[in-house]
């Protein structure tokens, strides 16, 4: 379980305009600018869960998450995994977490990846037997057969995040954190991994923690949503309940025979061409299938689509409507 | 201690993917020792009786320098560690449940040995077959040997320990260049890398016995050749030992420090 009260962490970052004239005044005296990147955040995650951590550029997602795997140390609140308060005892707690950061490498650069495996079984003093299982799941689910024996500098984007991926389980943690693993990845990569991911959380019980820029992760993994912005918890919930918050309009997409559509109250046009209608409908006002049959009564419908908005969508809203 | 076993094996295989490199240290290594020792010789020819080492203690110190090099420079530069710093990936190295000095300790005393391992045999078998003034000389008696290689082992200690200091302090400076530049030729030059330190002025002998600076490369090499012989190398080797325990302590104590404020940098 872990648990954050009231965590709060601050950076100073130097700033100065452009030019040489306040490069010089700069270099005489400086001008800092305090960032809070963490404003008193607090949450609690069960055993088991998995979670999306979700929130625009420097909102202060891996600035918690760092928190939580004892990398940094916060200027004020507590932190609590498992009971443990992950910077003090930093050694016992990291045994217990695994965690991939999207943007850097944990793999040796110049050998193959099965070495850079073999010495992050003997840093986590994993059992032969369990290292030996645990490496054969990972490469049959993340098919990495191929991908052992090359070093790492030769492998692509997508081949390498498995790899990392991998790297991260090795020593069957009890928590996961993925600070951006699908970045760059292409489609295939992207579903086979979040595949992985689904499988290891109902089937291992690992808990999830992640962080992504991109909403079809969050659609496709997690049930509960933490929305962080400008250093706060601005929502906590399932993905429904934040795309009910965020609007509760419905698509419409009509493709019929005839030349246009009168539209009745409730309905909104977003773009009608001659046989194709996009409708923007309010359900509180006006009922899906009393939609449908109000415009099926004016012509013949070929083809109706309902979609509700789109978790995309529903950030950029979260984020417009927070204005962060 | 497998886990440190562990680094410094993955380090050393890393290390002897670096071909070329190796044969092009080996290289500039032969031809720089032979014009050392070219310049020694001339010096000699006018009066050997004005230096202070023996010539063939000379020539051993030489070739011996050459071919350890990489176990004893400061200069030679660990990018790995500060390039964690300076660019931030020094998160992962913090999610492992091993204390990070430890293993940067191993970490950067294998590569050193990983270096030395692969230039040292062919510049041995070189330097023991040349005619003979330049030919290199085993150790005047067996004693001598085997105090040779604990000082050496002691050395790369000091050495490693001292080097760790240099990497601490790119959590505060946020740039390794000025102190790999400046702190790596001021120590090289106080370590007896430019000419050995029994050339140093007598008043400056003095002061630089006392500084680890001596208990590095200084000690094995003037050893091997006999230029520090019986107490006197009881003496250095009981020095060596005292500055590995001061700078392990130093350096345990301020990455500890330097740890609790870490800022990551790079998001």
């Amino acid at each position: 379980m872990i648990e954050m009260v009231n965590i709060n962490k601050a950076f100073r970052v130097a700033k100065r305009q452009s030019g040489f004239g306040n490069a010089v005044k700069a270099f005489f005296s400086r001008e800092e600018e305090v960032i809070h990147a963490l404003d008193d955040v607090s949450f609690k995650i069960n055993d088991g869960e998995m979670i999306g951590y979700i929130g625009p550029n420097g909102a202060g997602k891996s600035t918690s998450i760092k928190i939580m795997c004892g990398v940094l140390t916060p200027d004020s609140g507590v932190c609590k995994v498992d009971g443990r308060i992950p910077w003090k005892d930093r050694v016992a707690h990291v045994s217990d977490i695994g965690v991939v950061f999207g943007q850097r490498s944990q793999l040796w650069w110049d050998v193959p990846v099965i070495d850079s495996f073999e010495l992050i079984r003997d840093m986590y003093k994993v059992e032969g037997k369990l290292y030996k299982q645990n490496l054969e799941e990972l490469t049959t689910l993340l098919d990495l057969s191929e991908l052992l024996k090359t070093p790492t500098r030769s492998l692509s984007l997508g081949q390498r995040m498995r790899c990392e991926i991998a790297a991260s389980l090795l020593h069957s943690p009890k928590t996961l954190f993925l600070d951006e693993p699908t970045i760059g990845l292409d489609a295939v990569s992207k579903i086979a991994v979040r595949k992985f991911i689904k499988k290891i959380n109902t089937e291992r019980g690992t808990t999830v923690i992640l962080t992504t820029h991109d909403m079809q992760d969050i659609e496709a993994l997690t049930e509960r949503i933490m929305l962080i912005g400008k250093g706060r918890i601005l929502l906590d919930g399932s993905l429904e309940e934040l795309k009910k918050s965020a609007t509760e309009r419905k698509t419409l997409v009509i493709e019929y025979k005839g030349v246009s559509l009168e539209l009745c109250e409730g309905m909104t046009e977003i773009d009608a061409k001659e046989g194709r209608c996009v409708i923007s409908l309010k359900p509180s006002v006006l009922s899906v299938s009393g939609a449908i049959a109000h415009l099926a009564a004016q012509a013949e419908l070929l083809d109706v689509s309902v979609t509700g908005i789109s978790a995309e969508e529903m950030v950029a809203a979260l984020y417009k409507e927070y204005n962060i | 201690m497998k886990t440190y076993l562990s680094v410094f094996r993955i380090r050393f295989i890393a290390t002897l993917q670096y071909r070329f490199a190796t044969l092009a240290g080996l290289v500039t290594q032969f031809v720089w020792g032979f014009m050392e020792i070219l310049v020694y010789a001339a010096f000699y020819k006018v009066n050997a009786a004005a230096f202070p080492m023996e010539f063939s203690q000379i020539v051993s110190y030489i070739w011996m320098q050459q071919a350890f090099l990489p176990l004893f420079s400061l200069s030679f530069w660990d990018w790995e560690f500060s390039d964690a710093i300076e660019s931030g990936s020094i998160s992962y190295e913090l999610v492992r449940p091993v204390d990070l000095y430890g293993r940067w300790f191993f970490q950067a005393a294998a590569k050193r040995l990983a270096r030395v391992m692969l230039r040292c045999i062919p510049a041995f078998l070189v330097a023991f077959f040349l005619p003979e003034p330049y030919r290199m000389v085993l150790p005047p008696d067996f004693v001598q040997l085997l105090l040779f290689f604990m000082s050496v082992l002691l050395a790369l200690c000091v050495v490693v320990a001292f080097s760790m200091l240099m990497y601490i302090s790119v959590f505060y400076t946020l740039s390794s260049r000025g102190t790999k530049l400046v702190v790596g030729l001021i120590a090289d030059f106080f370590a007896g890398m430019v000419i050995p330190l029994p050339f140093f002025p007598e008043a400056l002998q003095n002061v630089i016995r006392f500084l680890p600076f001596a208990a590095m490369q200084n000690m094995p090499l003037r050893i091997y050749s006999g230029n520090i012989a019986g107490m006197e190398a009881v003496i250095g080797i009981t020095l060596q030992v005292l500055w590995i325990v001061i700078l392990l302590m130093i350096g345990k104590f301020t990455i500890r420090r330097a740890l609790s404020k870490v800022v990551v940098q790079g998001g």
